[in-house]
C-alpha cells in the first residue's frame, strides 16, 4: 500500500512538473509570437497583400515573390529587424514598387497571403503617401511638384490645388494626397527631392481616420425627403419597457450625493 | 546459450570493432560516402534556391530555376513545392489554403512517404550540417551529457505548435523557427539567422547531444511520424550481425536500433531514423544496408534460409 | 451548429480578403454607405444647438434617427455643420436618458427629503395638480411658475404662455433666454419700438467690415463665422474686429483686436460716436428724418435683491449688494458721468430703470465730450501688459471704419455686450453709432445682435414666454395688448394679470424667500445656469416648495427637484424653431420618445384638464395689485363658458383649434405625432396652436406663413414678415427699409414703425422737461446717450482677478445633451480656468493645477489652464460653465442689468488658489 502511494505520488509530481515546464514554454512561446506579430506597424505589403492580421496567418515567409519582383523592391524581413519575420515588404525610398501591369509578385505567391482578387495593380493599396506640409517644398511656395509629375496616377492620386501665395504676388501649388486612387507605390517618396522625404508611404491604419456612420455630408449625397415615411413601430409611448423601481436610468446619479 | 557461446560472441564483437578502428584511408573515405552526398544535396538545393534568387538562374528560359525556400517554391515555373507542417500550421491559423499550396504540399509529402520522413532532416534540412559538426565535436571533445530530455519532448513541441497556431492565428513554428531562418536568410542575404544556429550549435556542443534534432525540433518529429510509412529503410540482418554496438555510436537516434527490435522486424523501423546512412556505411559487417521495404522481407527470408537458422 | 469551422473560414476569409484588395478603399467605403442606407428615410429638420439656425437632413430606420448631415438646401449654413452639428444624431441615444417620471418618495409618498423612484404619468399629474392647488391657494396665481426657455419649440413655448397667462392668470413664466438676450430685446423695444435684428445673415455677404463686440463668433457660431471668413476671404476691402476681454479664436482672422476691461465697451462706443461728431461723419439727413436723441437716468442700481437683502446675502455679499442702494463713484464713472469722483449716488431709480426723454443734439453732443481718446483709453485698456499708444492707435483705427462713409459695417455681438450690468445700455449704444452714420437696415450695414439659443428669437421674444410679453411684441402692462391678446384668445375682458412676473433671476429669489412655492422647468437648466446658484440649490432643497423639472437627462436642476419628467427631444416631436434672422424653421416628429418619455406640450396640455375655470378666473389676490385679479367667471358664462369647463377646453382643444384635424397626411406624409396619439382628440395640437399664434402677427409687421408652408418640401425657412404676395409666400430680408419691408411708409426710405404713435417728452441730460412737451418718434428710431458706469464688483486686494465666464465650441449650454455624446465628452471633458501665464507664475501655479476659484459667493475646483484656445489678458481668469463638475455659477455674481433683468456673466472678482 505504502509504496503504491509513493509511486503514485511520484507520479502526480512528475505530472506537475511536466505540466508546468509545458505552461512555461507555451507561454514563452505565445509571448514571442505575439512580440513578432505586433512588430512594429510601418511595414508596407506587396500588392495585394491581405490586411495585416491575415497577412501575417497567410504569408509562408518563402520569399517566391521576392524572386518575382523585377526591380528589387521586395525584401524579407530578417530575424532581429524590427519588422515580422520572413515576410517580405518594401521600403519606397530605396526602391518603390513599379506596378507592375502583371503583378508577378502577386502572381508567385503560393499562399493567396497576396491575394489573385487582386486584378488591376491600380486598386492595390499598399499604403497612402502622406504629405509634411511643413517641409514639401511646394507647400513652401517652391516650383517643386515632382511627387505630382512622378506619380504613376497623376492628377488622380496627387492632384495639385493652386491658391495665391499672399506675401506676394505668386501663386502656390499645392499638392495633395487623394486616397480613393493613391496605390501606396512609394514613386512619389523615392523621388522626393528633400535630404529626408516631405512624402511618405504609410500603412492607411497609421493615417486614415473615418467618419462616423451617424453622418453624410451634405453636398456630397443626393437626398429627397421621403413622401411617403414609414413610422416605425417598434416602440410606442407607454409600451416603453417600464423598469422596476429603484432601476431607471439616471436614478442612482440623482439619488446620489450632494451638490 | 552456453557459456562459451557467450564468450564467442563478445570475441566477435571485438573482431568486428577492431574492423572498425583499423579501417584503411580509401576505407575511411567509403565510410564516409553519405555524408559527402547528404551535404552535397543540402548544399546544391541551397544553392539552386540561391542561385535563383540572386543570379536569376532560369529554366527554362524566363522562368525561374527554383524559386522561394523550403517553406515554399516552386521549380522551373512548373512544380510547386510546400512544407506540410507549415501549411498545416497555416490552416490551423486560420487561411484557407489554395490549390498551388496544397498540390505542394501533396508532391512534397508523398516524395517523404516514399523515402521516408525524417530522409528530409539528414538530406535537405541545412540545420543539420550544423548539429553534425556539433555532434562530430562534442564526440572529439568527449563532453558529458548536462542532463537528460526525453527524446519524445519534441512530439509535444510539435503538439504545441498545432494548437499555438490555432490559438495566436499565426504559423508558430515558422516564426520561430531556425531552420526556416538559416534557410531564408542565406538565400536572401538577410537578418541574423546565424545567432540562432550559433544557439544550437552550442546547445548541441555542450548541453545536449544530438539537442535540437533529436530532442526538440518539431519539424523532425512531424517527419518522424510521417517516416514510419516511409518506403527507403535500413535493412538488419541478424544473422551477420555481431553485436558490436559501432553503429549505435555514430547514430545520432541511437533509439531506433534498439537490437532486440531490429532482430524481431528485420529493419529499422522507427520513423525517427533520418535516413542518414552513417551505420550503414560503417558497419564491418554489412548487417546494415539500405534497402526498399518490400524488398527486406524477402532477402531476410534468403539469409534466415541460408544460414540455417 | 449550422456553420462549420471550414465554411467560417471560408468566409471570413474571404470578408477580409474583398475589404482590402482589389477594390479601392473609397469605393468599399461607397459601397459599404449605399448597402447601410437601405430602408433610410430622410427628411429636413434644423439643428438642435445654438441661434445660428443650420437646416439639417435627418434620416430615420427602425424607429430611430441613424444619421444626419447638414441640409445642402438651407441657405444659413447651405450644407455645413459644426463639431455639435455633427452630432445631432447622437444626442438622444445617451445611457441615462430619462424614461420615466420620478417622484421623491418615502414608502410610496411623496416626500421632499425623498429619494427619487419612478412614477406613472398618472401619478406625476396627479402631485402636480395637487401642488399647483396648493401654490395658488397659499399664494394665488403669483405662487406659480415656469421657468421656460430658448430651446422651446414654438408651439411649446406659446402653449405655455397661453396656460399661465390666461389660464392660470400668473405671469411668473420666463426662459432661460433672460439669461441670454433679454438685453438686446430691450435695446431694440427702446431703440426702434420692435424686437429683433432689421437685418439678417445675407449682410456678410454684402459688408465691408464686422466689428465684434464680445461675441466670439469663431467658437459660439462656427458656421457664419465660416461664411465672415469666407468674406475676408475674398473680399479685398473686408475688415474683420475682435472687440473681447480676453483673446479668443475670432482673434485669428481678425484685422485688429481690441482687448477692452470689463465694461469698457461703454467708453469704447462714446468714444467713436465723439469721433463721428467730432469728424462730422454723420448721415444728416438720416438723423434728421429718422432718429431722435434720447437718454435716461443713470442711478439704476445693478439688478440686486430689491427688498431683503440683509435678510438672504452673507456679509461678504452684502460688500457688493449694498451698491444697490448707494454707489459711490470712482474716478472714470464720474468723468464719464459728469459728477465728481467719490460721490455717492443714491440709487434712486433702481426701480423704474426704462425712464427716457428726448434731448437736443447739442446735450447729445456735450454728453460725448468726455470720451475723448486718452480717458477713453485709460478706461478701456484691458491688457496691462498692451502698451498704451499701441491701444490708442487700434481705437482710433476702429473710429476710422466707423466714420469712413463708404464703409459698409455690421457690429455684431452676443453676450457680451446682453450679460452685462449696463447691457441694455451698450445695445443701444450699438445702434447709436449705426443710426449716427445711416448704417442701419440696408444690405450690409447694421448692428445685428445675433442670439445664442436655437428659438431664443422665434419662440421666448417672438411667442412672448417673458413675464412682462405677450406674442408679437406685446406686453401684459398694456391695457391695449391685454385686450388684443384676450380677444383673439377668446378671453372675458381683465382675465389676463396686467402686473408683470417674475423674471428668471426674480424666480429664483421668489423660490428662496417662499412668495413662489412652485416651480416647473422646461427645456432648461436652472440650477446650472443660474449666477449664484447656492442661494437657489438651497431654496429649492431647503424651503417648503415644490420643484418640477421636465428635462431629457437628469442634470443640475433634476437633481435638486422634487418630481422629474422624462421630456421628448427634438424630432421625438413636431417643431418649429426661430433663428437670429427672424428665419422660421420647422421639423416633422421621426421617431417616438423612448419609453415613457413625452413631449412638454403633452405634459402641459394634460395638465390643463385638471383645472376648471372655477378654480382660476375668480377673483385673485395679487401682492402688489391693490384691486387684484377680478372673478371673471359671470363674462366667461356669458361667453359661453361654464365654471366647469376645463383649461383644455377653453384654452386648447376650442371648436377652432379642433378644426385642424389629426390625423393630416397632407402635411405628415406618413409621420407621427404621439402627443395627438396620446391626446385621443382628433387634432393636431402643434399645428391649431400656431395658426393660433399666427393671428397676433398678421398685420402688424410680424406676420408669418401658414404653417403647412413651413413644411414644404421645398421651403427652408421663411424670414418674418411673411406676406402674401399675389399667391406666393415672400419674406422679408431687411426691415424697416422700403425696398425690402412692405410695412415701410412709401416715399419715407426707412420707416421705424415700430415707434408709431410714441412721444417723448423733452428733457436736458440729467432730467426730463415739462411732461407736456412731448415730440412725436412715430417712424423714427431713437439715438441714446448712455454713460459709462465701472463695474459694480471689481477686483481687489483680496478678489485679485476678473472672472469671464462662457461657452466653448464642443458643448452646447449646461452639456446635458452634448456630454452624452462620447466623442464630444471625449474631446472636451471638462471645463477648465484658463489663466494668463504671467499670473500662474505670479501665484506659484502652473498648467493642470488643481485650483479653487473662490468669490464672495463660493467656490468651485478646477484645473488652471495657460494654453490652449483662449489667451486671457494679466488680471482676468475664463471658466467655461458646462461642466456640472466645475458648478462655475456658485462663483458669479447675479447682478443683473436693470433694464432688461439680464445676468451679467462676464465680471465678477475672484481669487485662484492651490485646491
Amino acid at each position: 500500500m505504502a509504496e503504491h502511494d509513493v509511486a503514485r505520488r511520484d507520479f502526480l509530481v512528475k505530472a506537475a512538473q511536466g505540466t508546468a515546464m509545458a505552461a512555461t514554454g507555451g507561454l514563452l512561446w505565445v509571448y514571442l509570437l505575439k512580440q513578432e506579430a505586433r512588430a512594429h506597424p510601418f511595414a508596407l505589403r506587396p500588392p495585394g497583400a491581405l490586411a495585416e492580421k491575415d497577412f501575417n496567418a497567410a504569408c509562408i515567409k518563402c520569399g517566391q515573390c521576392v524572386v518575382g519582383c523585377p526591380y528589387h523592391t521586395l525584401k524579407l524581413s530578417g530575424s532581429g529587424s524590427d519588422l515580422p519575420i520572413g515576410m517580405p515588404f518594401f521600403e519606397p525610398r530605396e526602391i518603390p514598387c513599379y506596378l507592375c501591369p502583371d503583378i508577378p509578385c502577386m502572381k508567385a505567391c503560393p499562399t493567396g497571403a497576396l491575394s489573385p482578387e487582386l486584378k488591376n495593380i491600380n486598386d492595390s493599396r499598399m499604403g497612402l503617401a502622406v504629405i509634411d506640409l511643413e517641409n514639401c517644398l511646394s507647400w513652401k511656395g517652391l516650383r517643386c511638384e515632382i511627387c505630382h509629375r512622378e506619380c504613376p496616377l497623376k492628377g488622380k492620386a496627387i492632384t495639385l490645388e493652386t491658391h495665391p501665395r499672399g506675401i506676394s504676388k505668386h501663386a502656390m501649388f499645392y499638392p495633395i494626397v487623394n486616397s480613393e486612387y493613391c496605390t501606396g507605390c512609394g514613386i512619389c517618396e523615392k523621388a522626393c527631392p528633400t535630404t529626408e522625404a516631405a512624402i511618405r508611404i504609410l500603412p492607411h491604419k497609421l493615417v486614415q481616420g473615418k467618419i462616423g456612420d451617424h453622418y453624410r455630408l451634405g453636398w456630397t449625397f443626393d437626398t429627397e425627403i421621403t413622401q411617403d415615411f414609414k413610422p416605425s413601430d417598434v416602440i410606442g409611448p407607454g409600451e416603453g419597457k417600464t423598469l422596476a423601481p429603484g432601476k431607471a436610468p439616471g436614478q442612482d446619479y440623482l439619488n446620489s450625493g450632494d451638490l | 546459450m552456453s557459456d562459451l557461446g557467450g564468450y564467442d560472441a563478445r570475441l566477435d564483437a571485438l573482431a568486428s570493432t577492431e574492423k572498425v578502428h583499423n579501417l584503411s584511408f580509401t576505407g575511411k573515405l567509403w565510410s564516409w560516402r553519405y555524408i559527402v552526398l547528404r551535404r552535397f544535396t543540402q548544399l546544391g538545393i541551397l544553392l539552386l534556391f540561391y542561385g535563383t534568387a540572386h543570379w536569376a538562374w532560369q529554366w527554362p528560359e524566363k522562368t525561374p530555376l527554383l524559386s522561394g525556400n523550403l517553406s515554399a517554391s516552386e521549380f522551373i515555373g512548373l512544380i510547386p513545392l510546400a512544407d506540410p507542417l507549415a501549411a498545416l500550421q497555416i490552416f490551423l491559423a486560420g487561411h484557407v489554403l489554395r490549390q498551388e499550396t496544397l498540390i505542394g504540399v501533396a508532391i512534397v509529402f508523398g516524395f517523404y512517404l516514399l523515402v521516408s520522413g525524417r530522409t528530409f532532416c539528414a538530406w535537405m534540412c541545412p540545420v543539420n550540417m550544423v548539429t553534425d559538426l556539433a555532434g562530430w565535436l562534442r564526440g572529439k571533445l568527449d563532453i558529458r551529457a548536462l542532463f537528460h530530455v526525453h527524446r519524445n519532448v519534441r512530439y509535444f513541441i510539435l503538439a504545441a505548435t498545432l494548437i499555438l497556431s490555432a490559438l495566436t492565428g499565426v504559423a508558430a513554428f515558422e516564426w520561430v523557427s531556425p531552420v526556416g531562418m538559416m534557410h531564408r536568410e542565406i538565400i536572401f542575404g538577410i537578418g541574423f539567422g546565424f545567432l540562432a544556429l550559433l544557439a544550437i550549435f552550442l546547445f548541441d556542443l555542450l548541453i545536449l547531444k544530438n539537442g535540437w534534432c533529436g530532442h526538440l525540433c518539431p519539424l523532425g518529429a512531424f517527419w518522424s511520424l510521417v517516416g514510419k510509412a516511409g518506403l527507403v529503410r535500413v535493412r538488419f540482418d541478424k544473422t551477420s550481425c555481431t553485436h558490436c554496438g559501432e553503429c549505435a555510436k555514430v547514430c545520432p537516434e541511437p533509439q531506433v536500433l534498439n537490437l532486440k527490435k531490429l532482430e524481431e522486424r528485420g529493419l529499422v523501423f522507427s520513423g525517427e531514423c533520418s535516413n542518414c546512412g552513417r551505420c550503414t556505411a560503417l558497419c564491418p559487417e554489412g548487417s546494415l544496408a539500405f534497402d526498399l521495404r518490400p524488398l527486406i522481407r524477402q532477402h531476410n527470408a534468403r539469409a534466415a534460409g541460408s544460414t540455417g537458422h | 451548429m449550422g456553420l462549420t469551422r471550414r465554411d467560417f473560414l471560408k468566409t471570413s476569409i474571404a470578408a477580409s480578403t474583398a475589404a482590402t484588395v482589389g477594390m479601392p478603399l473609397a469605393k468599399q467605403a461607397e459601397a459599404a454607405v449605399k448597402g447601410a442606407e437601405a430602408g433610410w428615410q430622410w427628411d429636413k429638420s434644423v439643428c438642435r444647438f445654438c441661434g445660428t439656425g443650420c437646416g439639417i437632413m435627418v434620416a430615420t430606420k427602425g424607429g430611430k434617427i441613424v444619421a444626419t448631415k447638414g441640409d445642402p438646401d438651407a441657405p444659413v449654413n447651405r450644407g455645413l455643420n459644426c463639431v455639435k452639428g455633427y452630432f445631432n444624431g447622437k444626442i438622444r441615444y445617451g445611457a441615462d436618458r430619462l424614461t420615466q417620471p420620478l417622484l421623491r418618495m418615502t414608502d410610496g409618498k411623496f416626500d421632499k427629503k425623498g429619494k427619487f423612484q419612478p412614477v406613472s404619468w398618472e401619478k406625476a399629474i396627479d402631485i402636480m395638480e395637487e401642488k399647483m392647488r396648493w401654490a395658488m391657494k397659499e399664494k394665488g396665481p403669483t405662487g406659480i411658475s415656469i421657468f421656460g426657455s430658448g430651446q422651446y419649440t414654438i408651439h411649446e413655448g406659446y402653449t405655455a404662455a397661453k396656460l399661465m397667462k390666461a389660464g392660470f392668470r400668473s405671469n411668473n413664466l420666463d426662459p432661460n433666454a433672460r439669461h441670454c438676450m433679454a438685453s438686446a430685446v430691450v435695446g431694440f423695444m427702446q431703440t426702434f419700438g420692435i424686437d429683433e435684428p432689421q437685418g439678417n445673415y445675407d449682410d456678410i455677404e454684402h459688408t465691408d467690415t464686422a466689428v465684434l463686440w464680445g461675441a466670439n463668433m469663431a467658437e459660439m457660431h462656427p458656421i457664419l463665422w465660416s461664411r465672415i471668413t469666407n468674406r475676408r476671404l475674398t473680399h479685398k476691402p473686408m475688415k474683420v474686429v475682435n472687440l473681447s476681454v480676453y483673446g479668443n479664436m475670432s482673434s485669428d482672422i481678425a484685422d485688429l483686436e481690441i482687448i477692452f476691461s470689463p465694461s469698457g465697451d461703454l467708453a469704447i462706443q462714446n468714444y467713436i460716436a465723439s469721433e463721428i461728431v467730432k469728424r462730422d461723419a454723420i448721415n444728416h439727413d438720416f438723423v434728421k428724418k429718422h432718429t431722435q436723441f434720447a437718454t435716461g437716468p443713470y442711478d439704476i442700481g445693478y439688478g440686486f435683491r430689491p427688498k431683503n437683502a440683509e435678510k438672504f446675502h452673507t456679509a461678504a455679499e452684502m460688500e457688493i449688494v449694498k451698491n444697490e442702494k448707494v454707489r459711490v463713484l470712482d474716478k472714470w464713472e464720474a468723468i464719464g458721468q459728469r459728477r465728481k469722483e467719490g460721490e455717492a449716488v443714491e440709487q434712486k431709480n433702481a426701480a423704474t430703470p426704462m425712464k427716457d426723454w428726448a434731448i437736443s443734439f447739442e446735450d447729445f453732443k456735450a454728453a460725448l465730450e468726455p470720451y475723448t481718446l486718452d480717458y477713453t483709453a485709460e478706461v478701456a485698456k484691458g491688457d496691462p501688459d498692451e502698451p498704451m499708444d499701441k491701444f490708442k492707435a487700434k481705437l482710433q483705427q476702429l473710429a476710422d471704419y466707423y466714420c469712413d462713409k463708404n464703409r459698409k459695417i455690421v457690429s455684431y455681438w452676443t453676450m457680451g455686450f446682453n450679460q452685462h450690468q449696463r447691457g441694455t445700455w451698450v445695445n443701444e449704444q450699438a445702434y447709436m453709432n449705426h443710426l449716427l452714420t445711416g448704417r442701419q437696415c440696408q444690405p450690409g450695414n447694421g448692428a445685428f445682435s445675433l442670439t445664442g439659443q436655437p428659438s431664443a428669437c422665434g419662440t421666448a421674444r417672438e411667442v412672448g414666454t417673458f413675464a412682462h410679453r405677450l406674442p408679437a411684441d406685446m406686453v401684459v402692462m398694456n391695457p391695449k395688448h391685454r385686450a388684443i391678446a384676450e380677444k383673439i384668445w377668446k378671453l372675458p375682458a381683465g382675465t389676463i394679470n396686467p402686473q408683470m412676473g417674475s423674471h428668471f433671476v426674480k424666480i429664483m429669489r421668489d423660490l428662496e424667500d417662499g412668495q413662489i412655492l412652485f416651480s416647473w422647468t422646461q427645456v432648461n437648466n436652472p440650477w446650472q445656469n443660474t449666477a449664484n446658484v447656492n442661494h437657489w440649490i438651497k431654496a429649492a432643497r431647503e424651503m417648503n416648495n415644490f420643484i418640477v423639472v421636465a428635462d431629457a437627462y437628469p442634470g443640475v436642476s433634476a437633481k435638486v427637484a422634487d418630481l422629474i419628467l422624462p421630456a421628448a427631444m427634438i424630432n421625438e416631436k413636431w417643431g418649429a424653431y426661430g433663428n437670429a434672422e427672424r428665419r422660421t424653421q420647422v421639423w416633422r416628429q421621426q421617431v417616438l420618445p423612448p419609453g415613457e418619455a413625452r413631449a412638454d406640450i403633452w405634459m402641459m396640455l394634460e395638465l390643463s384638464k385638471r383645472f376648471k375655470l372655477k378654480d382660476v378666473w375668480g377673483a385673485q389676490k395679487i401682492p402688489g395689485l391693490e384691486a387684484g385679479l377680478p372673478d371673471v367667471l359671470p363674462a366667461a358664462q356669458a361667453m359661453g363658458y361654464t365654471p366647469e369647463s376645463t383649461l383644455y377646453e377653453v384654452l386648447f382643444a376650442t371648436p377652432e383649434n379642433k378644426k385642424f384635424k389629426w390625423p393630416d397626411n397632407a402635411v405628415a406624409k406618413g409621420h407621427g405625432n404621439h402627443v395627438a396619439d396620446l391626446l385621443k382628440d382628433g387634432w393636431f395640437p402643434e399645428k391649431a396652436m400656431f395658426e393660433e399664434y399666427r393671428q397676433f402677427g398678421t398685420g402688424h409687421a410680424h406676420d408669418l406663413a401658414p404653417f403647412d408652408i413651413y413644411h414644404h418640401d421645398k421651403v427652408r425657412g421663411l424670414r418674418w414678415p411673411v406676406v402674401l404676395k399675389g399667391d406666393k409666400w415672400v419674406e422679408t430680408q431687411w426691415r424697416n427699409n422700403e425696398a425690402y419691408d412692405p410695412y415701410v411708409k412709401k416715399g419715407s426710405g426707412f420707416d421705424f414703425y415700430g415707434n408709431n404713435g410714441q412721444a417723448l417728452v423733452m428733457g436736458d441730460l440729467d432730467k426730463p422737461g415739462d411732461p407736456a412737451k412731448k415730440v412725436d418718434i412715430s417712424g423714427k428710431a431713437k439715438i441714446y446717450f448712455r454713460p459709462y458706469a465701472s463695474p459694480v464688483e471689481k477686483p481687489d486686494a483680496n478678489y485679485d482677478l476678473w472672472l469671464c465666464t462662457g461657452r466653448v465650441l464642443e458643448h452646447w449650454h449646461s452639456g446635458t445633451m452634448t456630454r452624452r455624446v462620447p466623442e464630444l465628452h471625449r474631446a472636451v471633458p471638462a471645463a477648465v480656468c484658463w489663466i494668463s501665464q504671467k499670473d500662474a507664475d505670479a501665484k506659484g501655479l502652473k498648467r493642470n493645477d488643481l485650483v479653487w476659484v473662490e468669490s464672495r459667493r463660493g467656490k468651485v475646483k478646477v484645473r488652471l489652464e495657460t494654453g490652449g484656445r483662449n489667451r486671457v489678458p494679466r488680471g482676468m481668469v475664463y471658466v467655461p460653465w458646462f461642466d456640472e463638475g466645475v458648478l462655475i455659477n456658485k462663483v458669479t455674481l447675479d447682478s443683473t442689468c436693470p433694464l432688461s433683468k439680464e445676468t451679467d456673466y462676464k465680471k465678477c472678482a475672484v481669487k485662484v488658489y492651490k485646491a
